[in-house]
């Protein structure tokens, strides 16, 4: 099943992909392409935006219509192809950093519009690609090589941010719970709206390592352990202490925003 | 009453010829002296069922304009000083994703944020060297409000034809005035449309020039499915180190521009023939050198204007034939001498260059500008 799914979306030429050995973002670059094929949406209808980062390498490995822009505008360049071109499946893949520092702006501002663009962030609490840097998302007090003597910078929930800003809906998943996030992203897809999905991932290279996680398959169990399915969670509260919630955190369809622009475009019509 | 005879403002000319040559879709960011642009591309876009978008900054609306571009629809932007600033990297992106759109600066006075309301032409060389690396440029200035409207339509044509952002250089004073502009001429323009690929789908490499070094663009959705980056890429699009590489794409980016200078160059000549000393000037400032020049003329000096509607590349061969028949280039403009560095490089040799400029948001005059002439003739 696995190799089919490869073979139907990824570009195998363009593989081996430039990932570390135990990141979590092969899993969710997975988990993608399974709620894509589960939706059976036209690849030729699919575009996926990415940014800058370790996440954004993705696009260049999915047979879609694939865009890598600059750092931190992927939601930008994003809104450009489904204002101009609203028949396409948008979905955009990005980074911790590239959503929530460089591009925070442009994330609130999509989420408020309520355009109809996927925004899945890998959120592995750190910059990767330049060497474990402090991101929006590093934990109070943890390390990274811009924060030798422990992070003071308070840390952004995402799905908070994504949700006060206006987003119609809102999931998170890690990459330990991999079939829950591949539904997630599937329901995400399928709101049209703007949705926010945090996949969670993790980096044993550099957040690992700097903050004495373990190995990948430790961070992994970390990922399990830290986590709890909303549905769970709601049954007994008390199997959530001190834990995170993942699951459909929210889901309230609103009027999408390209729609809206088209009714100004249809009375424009009729009145001439 | 000829019903194309209108009298519009620079601005409103511009989103006039954007639509004519084809525009599509517009994404920017509010800005003096900018601002009218959006503001009609807001109205007319939808009635034509094109799409308009208010970014949340410059450089979002950057962005999305190249967005817009690739889904197949002819894109425009439009901003002055601080937001030509913002938008910089993504134009780099524009440049080596072989791109097209338009981008549209009404220049003011900088740096920072400068004079807002008043006009400068302060961003000529940041037109050419503002995003970082080599890259290629095409910039052009028009100096009146029809022919803003005509050099619009250059501009999506050049951009579409050649893939690559242009850049429409204006200024305060000729984006706010009002003229007269006869539109008769929209039947007759002459309208460009990107090359699209006529292979099929598997044979498609997006970035495999043709021999005139341009490669077949396919619209996103279009059923050719492509990968766009700004990495170095080799002719499939999917980013490469190799170095071969790199210096390939490099130089056939700089190449497709150098290689037709003569089709991208666009100037006026006024009162050259027997002129032993001209003006080099652009945009408002070459409509005083105007007025400076008929007024010398009475006075019997023989004196003349270039004018580069072509800013960048810089008409290098026109100037340079100049500079071997004149003893003097004056080049003024309305800051502290940045083009007078290209007229310095390519005519010094020659003849003597001098510059008048001022940068205190105030016109240059026809008046500033004899008196200067004489006192350079003395």
């Amino acid at each position: 099943m696995q190799s089919e799914l490869v073979q139907k979306y990824l570009r195998e030429d363009r593989l081996p992909h430039i990932w570390c050995p135990g990141c979590g973002h092969g899993v969710i670059m997975h988990a993608v392409i399974r709620a894509i094929d589960n939706l059976k949406l036209d690849p030729e209808k699919v575009c996926i935006v990415s940014g800058i980062g370790c996440s954004s390498r993705a696009s260049g490995y999915m047979n879609f219509n694939t865009l890598h822009t600059t750092h931190g505008r992927a939601l930008a360049f994003a809104t450009g192809v489904k204002m101009s071109q609203p028949d396409l499946h948008v979905i955009v893949l990005t980074g911790d950093g590239d959503t929530s520092a460089i591009g925070g702006n442009h994330l609130i501002h999509a989420a408020r519009r309520n355009i109809d663009i996927t925004t899945i962030t890998f959120n592995n609490n750190i910059y990767g690609m330049t060497g474990g840097q402090y991101s929006p998302t590093t934990p109070y007090m943890d390390f990274g090589t811009t924060a030798p003597y422990g992070n003071i910078d308070n840390s952004f929930d995402l799905c908070d941010l994504a949700k006060g800003a206006g987003a119609s809906y809102v999931g998170r998943a890690t990459a330990y719970h991999a079939v829950q996030l591949a539904k997630i992203i599937e329901s995400a897809i399928s709101n049209k709206g703007f949705s926010f999905v945090e996949a969670v991932s993790s980096c044993p290279t550099y957040y690992g390592r700097k903050n004495k996680k373990g190995d990948a398959v430790n961070m992994m169990k970390t990922l399990k352990d830290m986590y709890v399915d909303i549905k769970i969670a709601e049954k007994k509260p008390e199997l959530a202490d001190g834990k995170i919630i993942f699951g459909e955190l929210y889901n309230n369809p609103q009027d999408e925003y390209t729609d809206k622009y088209q009714k100004i475009i249809d009375m424009l019509k009729k009145e001439n | 009453m000829n019903k194309n005879i209108k009298l519009l403002q620079g601005n409103e000319a511009c989103v006039e010829g954007a639509l004519a040559a084809g525009m599509e879709f517009f994404a920017g960011y509010p800005i003096t002296p900018s601002t009218e642009i959006a503001e009609i591309s807001a109205q007319k876009l939808p009635a034509i069922g094109g799409h308009f978008i208010q970014m949340e900054d410059e450089i979002a609306g950057m962005a999305a304009t190249l967005g817009g571009s690739l889904t197949g629809k002819k894109s425009m932007t439009a901003t002055s000083g601080p937001g030509f600033s913002l938008k910089q990297e993504n134009i780099g992106y524009g440049c080596i994703a072989e791109i097209p759109c338009v981008i549209v600066n009404v220049q003011r006075g900088g740096p920072s944020t400068g004079l807002p309301t008043s006009p400068a032409q302060s961003d000529i060389m940041q037109a050419k060297w503002g995003t970082h690396g080599d890259h290629p440029v095409i910039a052009l200035y028009p100096n009146s409000v029809q022919e803003i409207f005509t050099t619009t339509v250059d501009a999506f044509n050049m951009a579409e034809k050649y893939r690559t952002p242009v850049i429409l250089l204006l200024d305060e004073i000729i984006g706010h005035m009002r003229e007269k502009i006869d539109l008769s001429i929209v039947d007759s323009l002459e309208i460009i449309d990107r090359k699209r690929p006529s292979c099929t789908p598997e044979e498609y490499k997006a970035y495999q020039a043709d021999e005139d070094l341009i490669p077949p663009m396919a619209d996103f959705g279009s059923g050719y499915r492509y990968h766009v980056t700004g990495l170095m890429h080799d002719e499939t699009g999917f980013p490469s180190n190799n170095s071969k590489v790199a210096h390939q794409l490099m130089h056939r980016l700089m190449d497709k521009i150098d290689k037709n200078v003569e089709d991208i160059v666009k100037y006026e000549e006024y009162m050259l023939e027997d002129a032993e000393i001209a003006f080099v000037a652009f945009g408002a400032t070459s409509r005083a050198a105007k007025e400076a020049i008929d007024n010398l003329r009475k006075k019997g000096i023989k004196i003349g204007l270039f004018r580069p509607i072509t800013i960048w590349p810089s008409p290098q061969k026109q100037l340079l034939a100049l500079s071997e028949k004149v003893n003097t280039i004056i080049v003024a403009e309305m800051n502290m001498g940045q083009y007078t560095y290209e007229v310095e490089r390519i005519a010094a040799k020659n003849c003597n260059v001098e510059f008048y400029g001022r940068v205190d948001g105030q016109p240059i005059n026809p008046d500033e500008l004899m008196k200067f002439a004489e006192e350079v003739l003395l």
